[in-house]
């Protein structure tokens, strides 16, 4: 007899999700001026759980508006006095945060062993890290009274929506300035969630506006006259329109776009915890991270070791109910980007590589993919090339350290990367050549408050988190 | 329990001829000191990540009950103290035969380990009931004696007829890097495990992970004893500050497998040492099943060093056939 674990789902009844909701607008909720609404449905089980506004051009301006009237009195007000109203928000979502998990993993599709252990710690750690800059920014080395810039319209894509959310209102409320911020079309729920946080933790109205819709929302949001700066998450795609945009303009910008990054594994590396760091890289949120590690790039000595040994761990995986507690790999989070992994990993095969994916047994609704595994992989197939943002890796090899510098820098990206080695010279040595905005050693997917990350070429410019994302905010 | 044709079991015969292919790297000093540094090194925070991520697993009902009895199956009901009697030694027997007086469908334990003067009591006690008897030799627990010393230990507890031997390897020995040292020794009480009539107790090879002290370390000494002919690989021995961990058992788990891959003997792995509760052993059981698979869920091939856990899966298995928490009063105390 097999040991085999019975379900442990997570209680849907820990969150309430009202039939529908509207945009937070100066403190308040209230439908779309021209009353248009959508649906947003569970990835997992393509359930309804609510409808939400789709705002318009008269929403934006009057949260803009909202936006721009609070921003005199709350950048007027001490750092210490904004920091009590981040580090109240910081308790609140702690205190909130296996409901939120819940939320996350219902709207998006991930497992809620990763919202409860990643997103939300993180969201958490995130507003108590910048509610301890705010009294401080004189000391951040931006000179001794650096001043917000005003008006920050925030754009966040679907893969982490409360984890962005933070990386982005966190900073831009502890330096002073108002947001009005939208989450993505597919995941809205937890940013709504989040302005009832706001409203509980008695923010002052205005200072927070969470705007819901497609993506003309944010087209039309980041192109407001009104708004000082303008943050973006999301494809390279949006991020060249929204740089076209705010061209000319005195907009500040900063954009956090696409990678490819290569998981870099060495004859010497601590091969089980690499295997590990592999899975993490490409499996962790369904693939679905800028950053993840969808290139492994393994010296030709160890390859078939350490292949070996990745096919039986992701045997181990296991897909399905996100709320289950032992689930490793959630639903993909549209039928669109299902339909978008499905195209790329058809072309892996066209192009000639060989496709391995452990047998698993996929749920019949919702969507879903299986881990994938492409071996004899070149730089020059679509696979090693464009982001997949999916469950997908692409195996590729490399002879000398020289040679998986090369390998790896050769992208248009350059976001992350990670190098798997027990020499520290050799970490050292690889981490000052690679171009990629965060390198990891031994390790791949970790994140911090405190730790800048932004990336090279498309993957974008600017930095969030640490000391440098202050700059992102203060006009500098 | 039945092992599948293509494994060799670590205590068959046939296991010598399959090691003897390794023969080259356990031929000098220096030939196994550049093995057991060639192994590749182990990341103490990717280690140490993946057993806390194992450690999130979510047991409940139907597998939850699988598991606790499966977990009491696998322990060697322990008493190691100084103050041992033939009466402690036999109520012990009892409750491995017995644990649950209240419900008789409460599997035994795997094994009774005793030190060695108490091995007869503890025989006597367990005829005919198929649970083993363990008994710890060879200077147990700091292992510092002469060899000759240490092999008369364990061919007096072999004699008295345990049917298993928990050994201590010389971490001195180890730690000043004589690993052939270490390696012939284990070789030598393996030798002493053998009874007139052709068979042999089955050897457990004890590192004290926690005086070894690295990861690295204990790879090492995982391959070395797998290659010098042990059974089981051990953890520990329960007297010191650290036992076993989940991460220090993960990277045995590892090792076991790793080498079944090499030479395709097949080697368990025993836990021993701070492991008290139904969710720590659960734990344990997910990493097993996670890392080395159904073919290791046996007491053939894994067992826990335990003594007050028994109870707390007794109390557990009580919850769930009654709905109730009991006490610890409605468990024995032995």
């Amino acid at each position: 007899m097999a040991f085999e674990y019975a379900p442990a789902p997570e209680s849907r009844s820990v969150v309430d999700i009202a039939p529908s909701y509207g945009l937070f607008v100066d403190g308040e909720f209230r439908p779309a001026e021209d009353g248009k609404v959508f649906k947003t449905v569970s990835p997992s089980s393509e359930e309804v759980l609510s409808e939400v506004a789709q705002a318009g051009q008269s929403d934006v301006d009057a949260a803009v508006r909202a936006a721009r009237k609070a921003f005199e009195k709350w950048s007027a007000l001490p750092g210490a006095e904004r920091a009590k109203y981040l580090f109240r928000i910081a308790r609140i979502i702690q205190e909130r945060s296996r409901e939120l998990a819940v939320l996350e993993s219902l709207d998006n599709g991930k497992p809620i062993r990763e919202s409860r252990d990643a997103d939300l710690p993180l969201v958490a750690a995130h507003f108590f890290y910048y509610a301890g800059w705010a009294d401080k920014l004189g000391h951040a080395g931006f000179g001794s009274d650096p001043k917000p810039l005003g008006v920050a319209g925030q754009v966040i894509p679907w893969n982490f929506p409360l984890l962005m959310l933070a990386w982005k209102i966190a900073p831009a409320l502890a330096c002073g300035n108002t947001v009005v911020l939208k989450p993505a079309e597919t995941t809205p729920l937890s940013a709504l969630f989040f302005a009832d946080i706001c409203r509980q933790a008695g923010l002052p109205k205005g200072v927070v506006n969470i705007l819901t819709g497609d993506g003309s929302t944010g087209a039309a949001l980041v192109a407001h006259p009104d708004v000082n700066k303008v943050a973006f998450t999301g494809s390279t795609e949006v991020g060249k329109a929204i740089a076209r945009t705010v061209a000319g303009t005195e907009k500040k910008l900063t954009l956090e776009l696409g990678g490819k990054a290569a998981n870099i594994v060495f004859e010497d590396a601590p091969i089980d915890q690499a295997v590990e760091g592999i899975v993490n890289g490409i499996f962790f949120n369904q693939g679905h991270v800028c950053c993840a590690g969808s290139r492994l790039l393994v010296q030709e000595s160890v390859q078939d070791e350490l292949l070996e040994a990745l096919k039986r761990r992701m045997s181990t995986l296991r897909v399905g109910d996100p709320l289950d507690k032992n689930t490793d790999i959630g639903a993909i989070n549209s039928a669109e980007q299902l339909a978008r992994i499905k195209s790329l990993a058809d072309s892996g095969e066209a192009e000639g590589a060989e496709r391995w994916a452990p047998r698993c047994e996929l749920p019949s609704t919702g969507y879903w993919f299986a881990p994938t595994l492409f071996t004899g992989v070149t730089q020059a197939h679509r696979i090693a090339r464009e982001e997949i943002f999916g469950p997908v890796l692409s195996v590729l090899t490399f002879r000398t350290p020289a040679e998986a510098v090369e390998k790896a820098n050769n992208t248009p990206y350059g976001l992350s990367a990670g190098i798997w080695t027990e020499k520290g010279s050799r970490i050292l040595w690889m981490a000052d050549k690679l171009r990629a905005g965060v390198v990891w050693a031994n390790t791949f997917n970790k994140f911090d408050p405190t730790s800048p990350f932004g990336g090279y070429k498309e993957s974008g410019f600017g930095r969030e988190g640490g000391r440098h994302g202050l700059e992102a905010y203060l006009n500098v | 329990m039945q092992t599948p044709g293509h494994l060799t079991p670590a205590y068959s015969p046939q296991a010598a001829e399959r090691l003897a292919s390794m023969a080259d790297v356990t031929a000098s000093d220096a030939a196994l000191r550049r093995f057991l540094h060639g192994l590749p090194g182990v990341d103490a925070v990717g280690l140490e990540g993946r057993a806390a991520t194992l450690g999130t697993r979510s047991i409940k009902t139907t597998a939850k009950a699988y598991a606790i009895d499966l977990a009491i199956s696998m322990i060697d009901l322990t008493t190691l103290e100084g103050a041992d009697t033939p009466g402690k030694v036999r109520a012990l027997c009892a409750k491995g035969v017995n644990p649950d007086p209240t419900d008789r469908t409460a599997p035994k334990v795997a094994a009774i380990c005793v030190y060695p003067d108490m091995v007869k009591t503890a025989k006597e006690a367990l005829d005919g009931s198929g649970i083993h008897v363990a008994s710890v030799a060879t200077a147990f627990p700091a292992g510092r004696a002469a060899l000759p010393v240490k092999l008369a230990d364990t061919a007096d507890a072999v004699a008295a007829g345990a049917d298993e031997i928990d050994m201590v390897i010389d971490r001195g020995a180890f730690l000043s890097g004589r690993y052939l040292q270490v390696f012939e020794e284990i070789k030598a009480v393996k030798a002493a495990c053998a009874r007139p009539d052709g068979t042999a107790a089955h050897l457990k090879v004890i590192f004290e992970n926690g005086e070894l002290a690295t990861y690295d370390n204990i790879r090492r000494v995982s391959w070395l004893s797998m290659l010098a002919g042990a059974d089981f690989i051990k953890t520990s021995t329960g007297k010191v500050a650290v036992n076993a961990t989940p991460p220090n058992t993960l990277l045995m788990l590892e090792a076991v497998r790793d080498f079944r891959d090499a030479t395709g003997v097949q080697v368990g792995v025993k836990p021993a040492g701070g492991i008290r509760t139904t969710k720590d052993a659960i734990k344990y059981l997910v990493m097993v099943n996670e890392t080395l698979g159904a073919e290791w869920l046996t007491p053939e091939w894994f067992r826990f060093g335990a003594s007050s856990l028994l109870n707390d899966l007794l109390m557990q298995r009580q919850k769930l056939s009654t709905g109730r928490y009991s006490g610890p009063d409605y468990v024995t105390v032995d």
